[in-house]
């Protein structure tokens, strides 16, 4: 129990006096799910858009096999990273295994699909009405499109949250392609992974800290989107 | 040619046909009202000339150009009209934007557009309304919104689908005004639906009867209302008695309608034997107790059957061998002291009446 208590009291000194390693970790940890969050939403956006707005067979199953990606083991993503990129995958000649690069890569692979499936539904939200009366306005297709897509922007934050929250929580693919290199691709968790295994509790318990209060401000930001 | 021209325009939802060979010509400047009951076209006739929906066949010229062809044309066309939805919605952001976007999208100066939507929200009476968030206007602040965005980019040709349905009476009043004004000043082409006649007969220049999918009747006020096409349009526009008979007799342009075994003089040029509808509007239906209250060439006696008092106004029903709906006001039947059964004399003019061929 004393233990406990120890480790929580140093974990606060370690937060409030900004410590070297706490800052460097928690920076590269948000620099991280922040870039693939943004890559994921320049992809998601546009090809959520296309899918909702274009009719073509098959419509429906391909919105259920996104659906069916929300919940894929981040494991699995670094496996299939990983067997991408290693030196022998198709993709080694970029030489980017156990960078931040790749671990931005991975992420955007882990959460596209549940970022696509929101700003789908976010766009299905969207009263029909709003792209024809724009059209009858006198938008062209595109100025249409857009209007819809800003008719939806708490929705589409909304989705964008979601995804970087995922994105900053995940472990299994963070330090499989990452390799949780100090100073280079260490983040909260795989920081936190590595520090309990080795008894640093402190250390730990700082970081989790850390990340459950992000991972509050993200809901704190979601639930005044949604109701919005 | 004339501004706008449909051809042979076919409209097929779900292997229905809704719209069937529709010929329509308006020209520069007419307010065209389309009326009919609800289901019969009306919305997918004015969505299909607003350039929202594609006709399934048929072609459709829009000031001389063919635009069932490539789309960078209709968009063009479409910069030149406006069309109002029967439920109108507003974009989730305040009046003011709602009203400026159709402005935005033409690119047009952010000076400009102030200036511009300022004063259309004026003329709708929502000027004092411009920073609040659209969605939460009631249904009646809604529509002219919509009315203000429609007209702020100056249409040529403005499309209302049934601009005033389930409105106050206050809203209603402004729209109208607001219509008045386009008509009067800037001489929009309006082309609208209702089913709202007295509305239709307020605004129109010329009007389009659409029943069952077919355009069957268009014309002038009085050309609808008092000489209507056939039965369908008879009935809709109001007139109750639709009496079936024959014509026996036919006289410089007198004919005689036998029904079963009473005769009724009309006005027309139809041919002897020639099986027929004569169409009496209740309004001009005199009734009295004596025989010869008048000039009229139809005099029936009659018994009252039903009596319907709505407002000022009694709608009596009488038999005088065949069922006749007349209406007189509250004053006229505490006069002719009616009651049921009791007995008088119905008249009505031969030029008061219209016959149809069936």
């Amino acid at each position: 129990m004393n233990e406990f208590v120890q480790g929580f009291a140093t974990a606060f000194r370690l937060i409030i006096t900004l410590d070297p390693q706490v800052v460097d970790i928690t920076w590269r940890t948000l620099a991280i799910a922040l870039s693939s969050s943004l890559i994921a939403t320049m992809i998601c956006l546009p090809l959520g858009s296309l899918i909702h707005f274009k009719r073509f067979p098959g419509k429906r199953i391909l919105i259920n096999i996104i659906q069916t990606f929300y919940s894929i083991p981040t494991v699995v993503v670094g496996l299939f990273v990983f067997l991408l990129f290693s030196r022998i995958g198709p993709l080694g000649f970029f030489n980017i295994m156990f960078t931040p690069s790749i671990m931005v890569i991975g992420q955007v692979i882990l959460i596209s699909p549940i970022m696509l499936g929101l700003v789908i539904s976010a766009l299905s939200g969207v009263d029909k009405g709003v792209f024809e009366t724009a059209f009858s306005m006198g938008a062209s297709r595109v100025q249409a499109t857009v209007q819809v897509i800003r008719e939806a922007r708490y929705a589409i934050l909304s989705a964008m949250t979601m995804g970087f929250g995922r994105a900053i929580s995940e472990v299994g693919l963070a330090l499989m392609v990452g390799g949780n290199i100090r100073g280079f691709t260490r983040v909260i968790t795989t920081a936190i992974s590595l520090e309990t295994s080795r008894g640093d509790v402190e250390l730990s318990i700082a970081l989790g800290i850390i990340l459950i209060f992000l991972a509050l401000i993200i809901n704190v930001v979601l639930n005044r989107l949604q109701q919005r | 040619m004339a501004f706008l021209k449909t051809v042979g325009i076919c409209q097929v939802f779900e292997r229905k046909d809704i719209l069937n060979n529709i010929d329509l010509e308006i020209d520069k400047g007419e307010v065209f009202t389309l009326i009919g009951p609800t289901g019969a076209g009306k919305t997918t006739l004015i969505r299909i000339l607003a350039l929202l929906d594609k006709p399934y066949t048929g072609r459709y010229y829009f000031d001389g150009t063919d635009l069932t062809g490539p789309q960078s044309l209709q968009f063009e066309a479409r910069r030149r009209t406006a069309y109002v939805q029967q439920r109108p919605i507003v974009f989730a952001m305040n009046v003011f934007d709602n009203v400026a976007c159709g402005l935005k999208w033409r690119h047009i100066q952010s000076a400009v557009i102030k200036r511009r939507v300022d004063k259309v929200l004026e003329l709708v009476g929502m000027a004092d309304y411009w920073n609040r968030t659209a969605k939460t206007l009631s249904g009646g602040e809604i529509q002219r919104v919509a009315i203000a965005r429609a007209i702020v980019t100056e249409p040529e040709v403005l499309f209302l689908d049934e601009p005033t349905a389930n409105m106050d009476p206050v809203s209603t009043a402004k729209i109208e005004k607001v219509l008045e004004l386009l008509i009067s000043e800037r001489k929009t082409t309006i082309i609208m639906t209702t089913h709202n006649m007295s509305q239709g007969q307020r605004l129109a220049s010329r009007l389009g009867v659409i029943i069952s999918g077919k355009l069957i009747q268009t014309g002038g006020i009085d050309d609808i209302f008092i000489y209507p096409q056939n039965k369908e349009v008879a009935e809709f526009v109001g007139v109750e008695n639709i009496l079936k008979g024959e014509v026996v007799k036919k006289d410089n342009g007198l004919v005689s309608v036998q029904l079963n075994n009473q005769y009724v003089y009309s006005v027309s040029e139809v041919e002897t034997g020639q099986r027929v509808y004569v169409l009496i509007r209740p309004e001009n239906i005199v009734f009295s107790s004596s025989q010869n209250a008048g000039s009229s060439r139809n005099v029936f006696k009659c018994r009252v059957t039903r009596i319907n008092t709505i407002g000022s106004l009694v709608r009596i029903e009488v038999d005088c061998g065949f069922t006749l709906l007349g209406v007189v006001t509250t004053d006229a039947a505490r006069e002719l002291n009616i009651s049921l059964g009791k007995e008088m004399y119905a008249s009505f003019k031969a030029t008061s009446t219209h016959v149809i061929k069936i």
